[in-house]
């Protein structure tokens, strides 16, 4: 078995947003970055269970991003996975990445590709369907469970108030979701492991570029709570039904 | 050239967040001065043609037991027939649960650009720029399609439902259905309760009600209003609540018009998966509780006292005491 688990740096989840460049640009400055939560809490742990439930599985890890994403991958193969791939080029198109990370599937011949269900940055949703398609296999998004029986994934997908349960020969793609797996931390040997594990690089494939970002901005601020008294809860309905028209 | 609208139906009915599409996709033609034309794959129990009243003149629908079963490749693959078809230039979905496994997809085969989590019309006067949510709804992006074929996931709840009379005409599409590699074993649904994606209002619990014996005051008044349950994340990971309520930058992100939060202190990464909420009302007895600097209404309080008496008032409201 062997399992292809796609990662993707993200800023921490409190980080500051900010743009620069005219607001074309994120602002790095001050932001702590770490493994996507979706990558690494579901689908790298899932993939590091199915590896101790079955030794002989093998976890290849692969990222799209320049040098600087090194520490993040390193972060990862603590957790697991025996070991990483590189592709040294920097985008924000999906269709690009998600073209990168197939030319890197099609040569390792994986049974199982995992992804997050979405970037906490970009929110686009989008890798694991675009690898899918690309790669001519099926494609399990926001999936909750998933387990192995041989060759045969069972997994549960989210759907509108509850979940789908089906049946899929490997090869598959799958985007997982909360649900999958619970989050581990690394532990001291996992750490020491990481730093000779290997870590390969390579330059990016021809690909199309489909989307470009022109600038970014913030959100109106809110403006400000009006506070009702607990005194007089029925206050709060009145407002709701009279000023906001929301019941 | 048309705009192509993707209708999602689920067990012979269509979702709510197509008739937000179905809205969005008229007058995005409207703009572009073309057609909108919706596609249906599968059975199903509605009266299609009523659809029109949404904005689209023609419907195609693609009637096989394969499409019934819903698995991404082969129903990427039959949209694209349908797009190629009648020359669609923008494809539209639902940013939603099928949407998200569907228009990835799409923009690859199709090798057309994708913006998922659209949240207005495109800005057509100089190209073809969508605005979407990025950052967990912190910020949003401009982004620019300059394919030929274009596809937008529209966010749910970002587009208001219109309904400006007229039927469509009902055409059947011819396809090619490939066989499908997935076997859907079985669907799992919580009933008699509103999807908490599809919810206009959701009541959220969090650690402040102390356990999962105290949820009846949130049950009551969710029901009251009509609305779907939601949960923080420490109330899923104890356990108390379902993984499946859990909405915050892990759980699902959700954007009602109405998000009420009880006993949730609002840390950022929750705040990430409601803060498109139209309205947040917060519920907490702490008045320096973060939440309060997010919200539009609150109430410093004791849930237990509170959320009762909120129950009543609804009730009252609604003249069902």
């Amino acid at each position: 078995m062997k399992i292809l688990v796609c990662i993707s740096k993200s800023p921490d989840t409190t980080a500051k947003i900010a743009f620069t460049d005219n607001n074309t640009k994120f602002d790095t400055a001050g932001v702590q970055w770490i493994i996507n939560p979706y990558d690494e809490w579901y689908s790298l742990v899932r993939a590091i269970e199915l590896k101790e439930a079955d030794a002989s599985t093998t976890i290849h890890l692969v990222t799209v991003g320049a040098a600087d994403v090194e520490p993040i991958i390193r972060k990862a193969l603590a957790l697991g996975g025996d070991e990483a791939i590189r592709i040294n080029i920097e985008s924000h198109d999906s269709f690009y990445i998600a073209s990168q990370i197939a030319a890197v599937a099609k040569q390792g011949g994986y049974d199982l590709i995992f992804t997050g269900k979405e970037t906490i940055d970009y929110n686009g949703s989008s890798i694991g369907g675009m690898v899918a398609e690309l790669l001519e296999l099926p494609f399990i998004s926001l999936a909750t469970k998933f387990d192995l029986t041989g060759n045969k994934a069972t997994v549960a997908r989210e759907i509108e108030g509850g979940e789908e349960i089906c049946e899929v020969q490997l090869p598959v793609v799958v985007s997982c979701a909360k649900g999958v797996a619970e989050q581990r931390i690394p532990n001291m040997r996992g750490i020491m492991a990481a730093r000779t594990k290997p870590l390969k690089v390579v330059e990016p494939s021809a690909a199309e570029t489909l989307t470009a970002i022109q600038n970014f901005g913030l959100p109106p601020a809110k403006a400000g709570v009006k506070l009702v008294s607990a005194d007089n809860p029925a206050d709060l309905i009145r407002l709701l039904h009279e000023e906001a028209k929301m019941i | 050239m048309s705009v192509l609208v993707f209708i999602d139906v689920a067990e012979g009915h269509v979702k709510k967040a197509s008739f937000e599409v179905l809205t969005y996709g008229a007058d995005l033609a409207k703009q572009l001065g073309t057609t909108a034309e919706g596609i249906v794959l599968g059975s199903t129990n509605e009266d299609l043609a009523a659809l029109g009243k949404y904005g689209v003149t023609k419907i195609h629908q693609v009637k096989n037991s394969t499409l019934d079963h819903f698995d991404s490749q082969v129903l990427t693959n039959v949209i694209a027939q349908v797009a190629q078809e009648i020359g669609a230039k923008v494809v539209l979905f639902s940013n939603n649960v099928d949407g998200k496994a569907i228009a990835p997809r799409l923009s690859a085969r199709l090798r057309a650009g994708l913006v998922s989590g659209a949240v207005s019309l495109p800005d057509t006067s100089n190209g073809f720029v969508v605005k979407k949510n990025v950052f967990s709804g912190k910020a949003f992006a401009n982004v620019s399609l300059t394919t030929d074929v274009k596809i937008i996931a529209l966010s749910p709840n970002a587009y208001k439902v219109q309904e400006t009379g007229g039927t469509a005409a009902v055409i059947s599409f011819n396809a090619t259905v490939p066989a499908s590699r997935l076997k859907i074993t079985s669907i799992n649904k919580v009933s008699g309760e509103v999807p908490l994606t599809e919810a206009e209002i959701v009541v959220s619990g969090g650690r402040g009600l102390k356990g999962p014996e105290n949820w009846g005051i949130v049950e009551d008044l969710a029901h009251a209003l009509h609305a779907a349950l939601a949960c923080s994340r420490p109330v899923a990971d104890a356990h108390w609540r379902p993984h499946n309520e859990h909405v915050g930058q892990t759980g699902i992100a959700i954007a009602p018009n109405l998000y009420i939060a009880i006993g949730i202190s609002g840390a950022i990464q929750h705040l990430a998966g409601v803060n498109r909420s139209k309205v947040i009302v917060v519920i907490n007895k702490d008045p320096e509780a973060p939440f309060f600097k997010a919200a539009d209404y609150g109430i410093v309080g004791d849930a237990f006292d509170v959320v009762p008496k909120l129950t009543d008032a609804v009730k009252k409201l609604k003249g069902t005491s």
